[in-house]
């Protein structure tokens, strides 16, 4: 890169660098799968939060001369409707509130919990960290899956304890990932260079490390979301989701395969909607991933 | 001498490294009883193969690292007594020069804010118009377009990185200025262009220096007197010159040997000290005298005591048992 600038230009502007940030965010938009998954996911989330002014059914409406039936257009059921006689392109959207609702808490509470425990740990280091870290592998043996159903079991299917629960899992990777990064920041030159110039510890974590710390932890926490959906829908697809008449996609996924053969549309539209979301999350975290990775730069 | 600015009494840096799984421990002796003064305006070189502890010493002169053992004082104030306040206040005036310059950046931030930070943490109250001033002053001072203040540190060589390291030590005008191994990272081609700058500003300044290298030839370029480290322990302290042309100590001695002279007729003629044997593990440094299994002039004494660091003469000291039965110079060396 030059930096001779025209003398005698007398340029007093000074020039603008490009940031980490700014370059990933170029490199990002060069990525056309990264474009295309964040636009897709722009229309789901679109779709979902205006489902009730796109559709002129109501989602817990039944139509009792209207069950299991095929797409139609003369009645609006773009979709066809469920068993229960319900519009499923309003109930697709509506499992897609709760989908994207859970994915996105769910992955909020492993980020809290595991960027706050990840960093502490990392910072203090030593034997509170490796106390910290035992805890955690202590936790990542447990079987989960076992827990949640029993949690579901004792205080009832409640879609906030599905948050709490799948937030309650997934933090150890995201703490685990923040440690990891942490250690390794702290060691840097950068850090020794502001303690050398007397800046305070809490400045040094707030100003230095944790900036640092955010490119990994954005593309692992697009890849929780996915992740945190797929896990609901498999829950829901046991029959331990979200409570009726409000619905998932992995409930609508459930009734729909129990149907398969005579109304597969029942299946189809739920099915596709889950997929493609889930290929977004992962197009957009692999994007995230290459635009922000340094060893490309 | 002149007023004196730093004291090190005696200093060790001694790290518990943990062995096996039943938490035993075991001291490597990074730093080992080195003591040196330092007065305003002063560079001191530390010399040493990579290491020998020679940028251990350099932090924990700053306090980076705790020593172990030993006083660093600072203008009569041992800073080992300092609350962490204190001695967070007290760095304004202690800075220090990196190795690596690009590491030594936070790389999500610019130019500008990576040389303001010491002046924003040290004096708060300063208005943005002053900061970016005193920012673009010291950029120009170091030889840094001023344009550059909102540049990455991506976006610069090494030896740009260097300089803006360099900004960022002085903008608060320090008093002393530990430059660790400061060049040996960048091209040679921009090696002689960071020491100038280096001695420029410690001559307008009168800053004090302390500057680590493995390489004796730019040690020698910009030091006034020349310490020598090997284990961690001092072998030889001394003005440059006296230390050049009649090195006392055998480990010295092999030091300036291996430097090469810019006369091929002086080059070929010189005898080279060639010193036999690897570097012993600082985890399991000989007995007595750590140079004795490289040392030409060991004999059993070496392996049984320490040897004492002694005045040859005033500002010339040796921690060598044999020294005064050794010839002054190498054997056919720079003369
Ligand atoms: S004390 Fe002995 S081994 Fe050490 S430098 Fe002197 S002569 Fe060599």
């Amino acid at each position: 890169m030059s930096l001779a600038l025209p003398d005698g230009s007398e340029q007093l502007l000074a020039i603008e660098g490009r940031s980490l940030w700014q370059d990933a965010w170029r490199r990002l938009l060069r990525n056309k799968a990264a474009i295309v998954a964040m636009i897709l996911l722009a229309i789901i989330a679109a779709m979902a939060v205006l489902a009730p002014w796109l559709s002129p059914h109501p989602y817990d409406e039944i139509y009792w001369e209207r069950i299991q039936a095929p797409p139609d257009f003369a009645n609006q059921h773009w979709f066809g409707t469920d068993g229960n006689g319900r519009d499923l392109f309003v109930r697709t959207l509506y499992g897609a509130r709760v989908s994207l609702m859970v994915g996105i808490l769910a992955t909020g509470v492993s980020l809290l919990i595991g960027v706050l425990y990840g960093a502490t740990a990392g910072f203090l280091g030593g034997r509170i960290d490796s106390l910290m870290m035992r805890f955690v592998d202590f936790m990542y043996s447990m079987p989960f899956m076992f827990f949640v159903i029993l949690l579901m079991v004792v205080f009832g299917r409640n879609i906030f304890l599905i948050f709490v629960a799948l937030g309650a899992v997934e933090w150890l990777t995201m703490a685990r990932i923040v440690r990891g990064q942490t250690l390794s920041v702290k060691r840097r030159d950068f850090i020794e260079a502001a303690h050398a110039a007397g800046v305070r510890k809490r400045k040094i974590i707030t100003r230095h490390i944790i900036p640092n710390v955010l490119g990994p932890v954005i593309v692992y926490m697009t890849l929780t979301i996915p992740q945190v959906i797929l896990t609901e829908s498999f829950l829901s697809f046991l029959g331990l989701g979200v409570q009726e008449p409000l619905t998932s996609w992995g409930v609508l996924i459930a009734e729909g395969a129990q149907q398969m053969e005579s109304a597969p549309w029942m299946l189809i539209f739920p099915a596709s909607f889950l997929a493609v979301t889930l290929f977004c999350f992962n197009f957009l975290g692999d994007g995230l991933r290459d635009a922000l990775d340094p060893k490309d730069r | 001498m002149s007023e004196q600015l730093l004291r090190v009494e005696d200093l060790s840096v001694h790290f518990a490294l943990p062995t096996g799984f039943l938490g035993g421990h075991r001291p490597l002796k990074a730093v080992d009883g080195v003591s040196f003064t330092l007065a305003a305006g002063e560079t001191l070189g530390i010399v040493g193969e990579s290491g020998c502890g020679k940028s251990t010493l350099g932090r924990a002169i700053l306090r980076l690292i705790e020593p172990t053992a030993g006083r660093v004082v600072w203008q009569g104030q041992p800073l080992g007594a300092l609350a962490a306040d204190a001695l967070r206040g007290l760095r304004r005036d202690l800075q220090i020069v990196f190795q690596d310059p690009l590491a030594a950046l936070d790389p999500r931030m610019t130019i500008g804010e990576i040389i303001a930070e010491p002046l924003v943490t040290h004096e708060p109250a300063l208005g943005r118009a002053a900061i970016r001033a005193r920012v673009e002053a010291i950029m120009a001072e170091t030889g840094l377009l001023p344009q550059l203040i909102n540049r990455y540190p991506h976006e610069f060589s090494g030896g740009q990185c260097q300089r803006v390291g360099i900004a960022r030590a002085m903008i608060l005008q320090p008093k002393l200025i530990v430059c660790d191994e400061p060049v040996s990272a960048l091209d040679v081609s921009i090696q002689a262009q960071i020491v100038n700058l280096l001695m420029r500003l410690q001559a307008s300044h009168g800053l004090a220096m302390l500057f680590i290298s493995h390489d004796l030839a730019v040690v020698r370029h910009v030091s006034h007197r020349i310490l020598v480290l090997y284990l961690g322990r001092l072998m030889e302290l001394a003005e440059c010159h006296d230390l050049l042309a009649a090195p006392r100590h055998p480990y010295t001695q092999a030091l300036i040997s291996a430097v090469p002279i810019p006369d091929p007729a002086r080059e070929r003629r010189k005898r080279r000290i060639v010193l036999t044997g690897e570097l012993p593990s600082p985890l399991d440094p000989p007995s007595g005298c750590v140079f004795r299994t490289r040392c030409p002039h060991a004999r059993p004494i070496c392996a049984e005591q320490i040897p004492r660091i002694e005045p040859v003469r005033f500002g010339h000291s040796i921690a060598c048992h044999r020294w005064q039965e050794l010839p002054a110079t190498p054997p056919a060396a720079l003369a």
